[in-house]
């Protein structure tokens, strides 16, 4: 910072350092407010102060971007339907009144800067947020048309299956691990022999057989990071659901596991739809078919990754993709 | 390490643990009294600690023989009469198995409980302060009460009857159930820092399986937690070989183990017996048997299992931090 042939550390150069880099960003966001509605293709991303409390202001009317989302209905089948979906811990709201579709044969991607409610929208999907207490929801999530609350709770999360950011196997072997999400749901204990065809099939399509094959009744725990996360991937599709949620599943991960993660997850779509959280824009940008943009619990943004990415409807949006706060 | 690193850089130098530290001279006289006063008193417990092993070790050694452990102890005037202490350790065994058969149950039902459930909140509050009483209650109290709770002729079937058929209120099962309340804290402790321990997005990865909250207990906690469990046992398990009171009031404190009719497990579950701390209580100078040296090689046996006990925790501890480390990097 302080450059030159100036002493370091003095008294007088820091404290001009500090007024100059003051008058410097003062000029910038100045610069920003005035092109307010700047265009994309400006070479400078313009700096902007982020008000927290401020409603965050839409370009579009919402009328016209109703009309947008309309025509994204494309892919395979919907599977799940959330429509005006509302989260709260307590006082605080942290999901505010969200729609969107989630389809079979697509990833949604689900981005926003931390606390923006994208982990809670994620795990109200299989309700895992009424064991915190205090939660509540208002809004409906429709699984294949069915209210999800309607369905029994054992019976929804083996059909709208998670993944977390923590790899975290279960302290038993590895073929135990993915025959534990099969076991306990037949009421009479089916024998190893049995399961054994849908335990092999759930770890190839995870992309972990060839590794693990002949250690199948290792403790799953002597696994390296990636490929234990490989193995909650299994886990959770050894019962063939119809949906996976992915809570930051490579956040743990170094980059050489994080892709092939991410290249399973460009497989797993072709007969699942995958919800994904991640706060890696890069991410998003490789694995998404779709991508919806959070910002202090309101849904900003939703549709395809390239419009959202490359031409944004929202100040907020263009400001977060771009790097610009997050 | 650092130290090659050290010799790298500073040629001539030899190698330090540490640097330059402040001299014991420039202190405070509080500091260094707290000082020397903290070493003193570390070293003055090693050393009584070391001289109770020590000293029962010599004289054990000196004392013990190994028919000792495979013969049956005698009623004799002589100490060269009394025989050995077969008895002794098999109700020791017998106890300790009692105890602990009964309390693991109760104690990782209770913890898994007050974890997973604890609802309603004071109720789960007064519970665990129950189990602290418990685990504060001197033992002879806990005995006191046995005795009097397995006096009851309703009790009649768990303890030795007397010729009238009056309730002795002593037996196997009355001691071991007074055993179990010894062992009941240290496993209930465990078992539960064990279970608090275990993050929550374990427990979340059961559910968003599908699996109900008692399944991911079954299947997914108590597996976890094992070694915590098996610490907690073992800390049980000494404390129950330990102990004394219990064994005089409860146990009837009787030269061989009595069984109390001739039906094969319960007639010995009814019976009487004794421990080996209740014979080294009864063989020293205090008791009634006046065989010391009897009691010198008894006290060594248990000196050995208490000390072999305690290296099993040490090692399960170790056990234990390792998987932990292991599931986390």
């Amino acid at each position: 910072m302080s450059s030159g042939g100036f002493p370091i550390g003095s008294e007088d150069t820091t404290r001009i350092g500090a007024e100059h880099v003051d008058r410097e960003a003062r000029r910038l966001l100045s610069d920003a407010s005035d092109s307010s509605d700047g265009r994309l293709g400006s070479p400078v991303p313009p700096v902007r102060t982020i008000v927290l409390d401020r409603e965050p202001v839409p370009v579009r009317p919402v009328p016209e971007r109703e009309a947008v989302r309309r025509s994204l209905a494309a892919a395979g089948p919907q599977r799940l339907q959330v429509s005006n979906l509302s989260v709260a811990y307590g006082a605080k709201l942290a999901v505010k009144s969200v729609s969107l579709s989630i389809h079979e044969g697509e990833v949604l991607a689900l981005i926003g800067p931390s606390g923006c409610g994208k982990t809670s929208l994620l795990r109200t999907l299989n309700r895992l947020t009424e064991l915190t207490p205090g939660s509540a929801r208002s809004g409906e999530i429709l699984l294949d048309g069915t209210d999800i609350h309607e369905i029994e709770d054992t019976v929804l999360r083996s059909r709208v299956a998670m993944v977390f950011q923590q790899p975290n196997p279960f302290p038993m072997s590895i073929f135990d691990n993915v025959a534990f999400a099969l076991r306990e749901q037949a009421r009479k204990r089916p024998r190893r022999k049995e399961l054994e065809p849908q335990v092999l099939d759930a770890l190839r399509r995870a992309g972990l057989h060839d590794e693990v094959a002949e250690d199948l009744h290792k403790p799953a725990l002597r696994l390296s990071g990636g490929q234990q996360q490989r193995l909650c991937i299994a886990r959770a599709i050894a019962s063939r659901p119809e949906v996976l949620l992915m809570d930051e599943p490579c956040s743990a991960l170094d980059p050489i596991s994080t892709g092939v993660i991410e290249e399973l997850i460009h497989e797993l779509r072709r007969d699942l739809a995958v919800v994904i959280v991640t706060h890696n824009l890069a991410q998003a940008r490789r694995v998404a078919d779709k991508v919806a943009f959070m910002y202090l619990g309101d849904l900003i943004e939703y549709g395809t990754a390239e419009e959202v990415f490359e031409a944004p409807r929202a100040t907020r949006t263009r400001d977060y993709v771009m790097g610009t706060f997050g | 390490m650092s130290a090659t690193a050290g010799t790298g850089l500073i040629a001539g130098r030899q190698p330090r643990r540490h640097g330059k530290r402040s001299s014991l001279r420039t202190w405070r006289w509080v500091d260094r009294l707290v000082f020397l006063g903290a070493w003193a008193a570390g070293l003055g417990l090693c050393l009584i600690a070391a001289g109770i092993v020590v000293y029962l070790a010599v004289r054990g050694i000196q004392y013990l023989k190994p028919s000792m452990l495979v013969s049956r102890p005698q009623a004799a005037t002589s100490q060269a009469g009394s025989g050995g202490f077969l008895d002794p350790i098999e109700g020791t065994a017998l106890l300790t198995a009692i105890g602990v058969v009964l309390a693991l149950p109760l104690s990782i039902a209770t913890a898994v409980w007050i974890v997973e459930y604890g609802r309603p909140s004071w109720l789960a509050r007064v519970v665990e302060s129950t189990i602290e009483i418990v685990a504060g209650t001197p033992d002879i109290l806990i005995a006191v009460f046995g005795l009097a709770l397995f006096q009851l002729h309703l009790m009649a079937p768990f303890s030795a009857t007397g010729e009238g058929g009056g309730v002795v209120g002593r037996s196997f099962i009355a001691a071991g159930a007074m055993m179990s309340l010894i062992a009941l804290p240290p496993i209930f402790t465990a078992t539960r820092d064990g279970l608090q321990a275990v993050p929550r997005h374990m427990r979340e990865a059961a559910f968003a399986l599908g699996k109900t909250r008692i399944a991911t207990i079954r299947r997914v906690l108590i597996p976890r937690v094992r070694a915590n469990i098996a610490t907690g046992v073992t800390l049980g398990v000494s404390r129950i070989i330990g102990d004394t009171a219990i064994v005089l009031l409860v146990l009837g404190g009787t030269l061989h183990i009595e069984t109390q009719s001739s039906t094969p497990v319960l007639g010995l579950l009814r019976g009487t017996g004794s421990t080996l701390t209740s014979y080294v209580f009864d063989n020293s100078p205090a008791g009634e048997g006046e065989a010391p040296q009897k009691a010198y090689a008894a006290a060594f046996v248990l000196l050995i299992l208490i000390l072999l006990l305690n290296a099993v925790v040490n090692r399960i501890g170790k056990g234990n931090a390792h998987t932990i480390t292991g599931a986390y990097v």
